[in-house]
């Protein structure tokens, strides 16, 4: 472990340009923290907090001269990693035929992600097993993951919907980052507390001005984290929820929750781990030049499940049920772990402020009552 | 027909699988060994219902009338399967034809003869509408999947 | 039972691009029915195929369709494809002649577990474009008929002019090793055969249920009400195999439509066991 202080900071983002990585972080945009391109430290969100509650979130300014001060906005690391909109073939009318164009090749970008919060790192490994571990690959998402450098934030404050620590992905980072650092304001002195997960890591820290970090570092970095955890209003108890839910698929809870949601797929855009994708294929006015286009989708939509005769579900109260019973059930099934990461966004973003912690554990009670 | 003869072929339809012997010998009085022809009148729509067939061997295509239109035929029956329940239910009066697709044995059980038997022995009478009440709820199951017409608008297997 | 062959290397080596290949033959079932086959080694060479996988076939411009196999699948040269039209892309693809060229990729999925079978009774129950997916089931049967009891196959069509494969059917049913029951849900003057549900044609066979394997392939209600026969009949659910079907737009196991509660129908399935689906079918809107 290291400290590095904020100019130290900077010289790692340089370092990592020098290595050919563009750098994607946090910026304050439109009264919301966004990630996008940033070059330098100056262009994270200094001062900046967020206030969140369900279906209500705000940003402010203070004096602080925290970096990180605020938590997490709507846009996850996914959009980066399985973009929103991905052209995945052209092709030409050719003769009676057709032609498959070849392959652009887009440069593969190589990018390096700064502040990323601990329950988002998990929510790129829960991603990582749908689109690189399987039998078939995603070949975009695999070659810009297997060329992520991942530089993690420690959470010092919950936002309002958090609950990671219940769902064992926060507020601390024990590993599978590059680097990961602790913001320290400690009276007058900003600095950071660095650990280094990998080689790659290793070497870069290697480069960067840097002392030792000393016990008292290593404390208050222990501190920042714990007082992070204290702060948790939230919480979701994961213990056997798969049978719960799947014992509770005619319950009138979700009827309960139909009433109120409106089907609009906020929660599924700012999931950081839901992965639905449609397909577009879509040709010029001549027809001379077909394109097939990937883009998010949501299970949300009327059409999902359509096949020959209808949809299969075809209302609200069964969409939400699939999302829900897919998110913290089925995907233990699929993947061997929860499909949720506490990050709250769904809260936050939910127009009625519809919370799963809450709704879960109205479940369990349910299902606890009944045996 | 010997009565003997026909008592063993009686025993054979699944229809009367596990009737008593002595609901057996109540039942073989109204029985008679009945052939149809490929291509015959078992029953006619509108003629007065006086017989319950039990299928041997052949099969038997039920038939609305239709003016102007060849008949359309709605449900076949065949061997080890029974035809006919108008005869029990008042006017008497069959509702469909039956026309023989094959040539067709079974055994005719005659409609007055067995409802006069059902009102003197209840017992029997009961047994006998158990097993028709089977048959009946089978068929109207079937009929309403028919009428669902689930190869007309739906893809199965694997399709878009 | 999970089985998977190989998924032909395409010359462009991405999971979700089409191979082109052209349309060597049409064929019209039936008024919405048709069957059209490729050659894949033009440009899939050494594709091959196990009876129940499916291929996503595409259109140019237009989309793509998950259309389960129906050739045999010991014959090189040969891909069948027996499509309803249905909807936006079986609709194109019904337009389309012999020269035509067309898109494909897979083959995907799971298949029928033959070899299971073998020693054993096979009962291949299917309904409407049901049938399809099963036909290569019976070209393996046949293939190696001695390794094999009993072959049953009840097919359930909606009209005797709806009936897929006719001329095949019919030779099957006049051959003595194999045993073919046909019914419609409506008959006319010049069919002799059976006209009713095809669960009604269990009536007319005795499965020994120790010793039979089921196959069932058709609309979902029929085939709940099939397998409520073969339970009927003594058959132990893991004995019963299905093919089931959803939405699908990847075929890869990515773009998560073709979900089925836990399973992913399009690398888990189509065909299950049925204890593995059993309790899925009874949930409304799963």
């Amino acid at each position: 472990m290291v400290a590095i202080d904020v100019e130290g900071f900077d010289h790692v983002l340089r370092a990592l340009q020098a290595r050919g990585y563009s750098l994607l972080g946090p910026i304050y945009r439109e009264g919301a923290i966004v990630i996008d391109a940033i070059v330098s430290v100056h262009d994270l969100p200094r001062g900046y907090v967020d206030t969140q509650a369900p279906a209500s979130y705000s940003v402010t300014r203070n004096d602080d001269e925290a970096l990180f001060g605020f938590v997490l906005g709507p846009v996850s690391w996914k959009k980066f990693l399985y973009p929103p909109r991905l052209k995945l073939f052209s092709m030409t009318k050719s003769g009676k035929g057709f032609e498959v164009s070849p392959n652009e090749t887009p440069e593969v970008p190589k990018y390096a992600c700064i502040g990323i919060r601990p329950c988002e790192l998990q929510a790129i490994a829960i991603q990582d097993k749908i689109f690189s571990d399987g039998q078939y690959t995603d070949p975009v998402y695999s070659s810009v993951r297997k060329q992520l450098f991942t530089v993690v934030v420690q959470c010092a404050r919950p936002a309002g919907n958090c609950f990671c620590a219940s769902m064992n992905t926060g507020p601390k980072a024990y590993g599978g980052y590059d680097l990961a650092l602790t913001e320290i304001l400690h009276d007058d002195s900003h600095y950071f507390v660095v650990d280094a997960g990998s080689g790659a890591g290793n070497e870069l820290l290697a480069e960067i001005p840097h002392r030792p970090a000393t016990e008292v570092d290593i404390e208050r970095a222990n501190t920042v984290t714990r007082s992070a955890a204290e702060q948790l209003t939230k919480s979701m108890e994961t213990t056997d929820l798969p049978r719960i839910l799947n014992e509770s698929f005619e319950h009138p809870l979700w009827d309960d929750i139909a009433r109120r949601c409106l089907s609009c797929a906020n929660c599924t855009l700012v999931c950081p781990t839901c992965f639905c994708s449609t397909v577009e294929d879509v040709t010029d006015l001549t027809g001379a030049h077909a394109e097939r286009w990937r883009r998010w989708d949501s299970c949300f939509t009327s059409d999902f499940t359509r096949i020959a005769g209808g949809n299969i579900r075809m209302s609200t109260r069964t969409r939400y049920r699939q999302w829900l019973t897919h998110k913290v059930g089925y995907w233990v099934d699929q993947f061997g772990t929860s499909g949720c990461v506490g990050c709250g966004r769904c809260i936050t973003w939910c127009p009625v402020g519809i919370d799963l912690t809450v709704e879960v554990r109205k479940f369990r009670d349910s299902h606890t009552m009944q045996s | 027909m010997e009565k003997e003869n026909l008592v063993d072929i009686l025993q054979q339809h699944p229809f009367l699988l596990g009737l008593s012997d002595e609901h057996m010998q109540t039942l073989v009085g109204c029985a008679s060994n009945v052939r149809f022809n490929e291509g015959a009148y078992v029953i006619r729509e509108g003629e007065l219902a006086n017989s319950f067939y039990l299928i041997r061997t052949g099969r038997v295509a039920l038939e609305m009338d239709m003016p102007g239109r060849a008949g359309l035929r709605i449900q076949t029956t065949g061997a080890g399967e029974i035809l006919g329940w108008s005869w029990l239910i008042s006017p008497y009066r069959w509702h469909f034809n039956g026309i023989a697709v094959a040539d067709t044995r079974a055994i005719a059980l005659d409609g007055e003869c067995l409802r006069r038997k059902c009102e003197e022995d209840p017992v029997f009478g009961y047994d006998l509408l158990k097993r028709l009440a089977q048959v009946m709820e089978r068929r109207l199951e079937a009929t309403r999947l028919q009428l669902l017409d689930l190869y007309g608008t739906t893809a199965s297997g694997v399709g878009a | 039972m999970r089985q998977m062959s190989q998924v032909a290397r395409s010359s462009a080596g991405d999971p979700m691009t089409p191979h082109p290949v052209m349309i060597r033959r049409i064929i019209w079932e039936n008024d919405d029915t048709f069957t059209l086959t490729i050659d894949p080694s033009d440009e899939m060479e050494g594709y091959q195929f196990l009876p129940g996988q499916f291929n996503m076939v595409y259109v140019y411009g237009i989309g793509e369709a998950a259309i389960s196999i129906s050739s045999n699948p010991s014959r090189t040269g040969t891909l069948d494809h027996t499509i309803h039209r249905v909807g936006t892309v079986t609709t194109a693809l019904a337009q389309k002649k012999r020269g035509d060229m067309i898109g494909l990729r897979g083959p995907y999925g799971s298949s029928w577990p033959i070899d299971i079978a073998r020693g054993k009774d096979v009962c291949i129950v299917s309904g409407g474009i049901g049938l399809a997916p099963l036909r290569p089931v019976i070209y393996t049967l046949l293939a190696e008929r001695a390794a094999y009891g009993r072959i049953i196959v009840l097919y359930g069509g909606r009209s005797p002019l709806d009936l897929l494969y006719r001329v095949e059917l019919e030779k099957w049913a006049n051959e003595h090793n194999i045993e073919v029951l046909v019914t419609v849900d409506r008959g006319d003057s010049s069919w002799k055969g059976h006209i009713g549900v095809v669960t009604a044609l269990f009536s007319y066979i005795k499965l020994d249920a120790r010793a039979t394997v089921a196959y069932v392939c058709g609309p979902e209600i029929m085939m709940k009400y099939t397998l409520n026969e073969l339970d009927r009949r003594g058959l132990a659910p893991d004995q019963v195999y299905l093919s089931m079907e959803r939405n699908m737009k990847c075929a890869i196991g990515i773009c998560g439509h073709c979900q089925f509660g836990p399973t992913f129908i399009c690398k888990e399935g189509p065909v299950y066991p049925l204890p593995r689906v059993r309790a899925l079918l009874d949930r409304k809107e799963l």
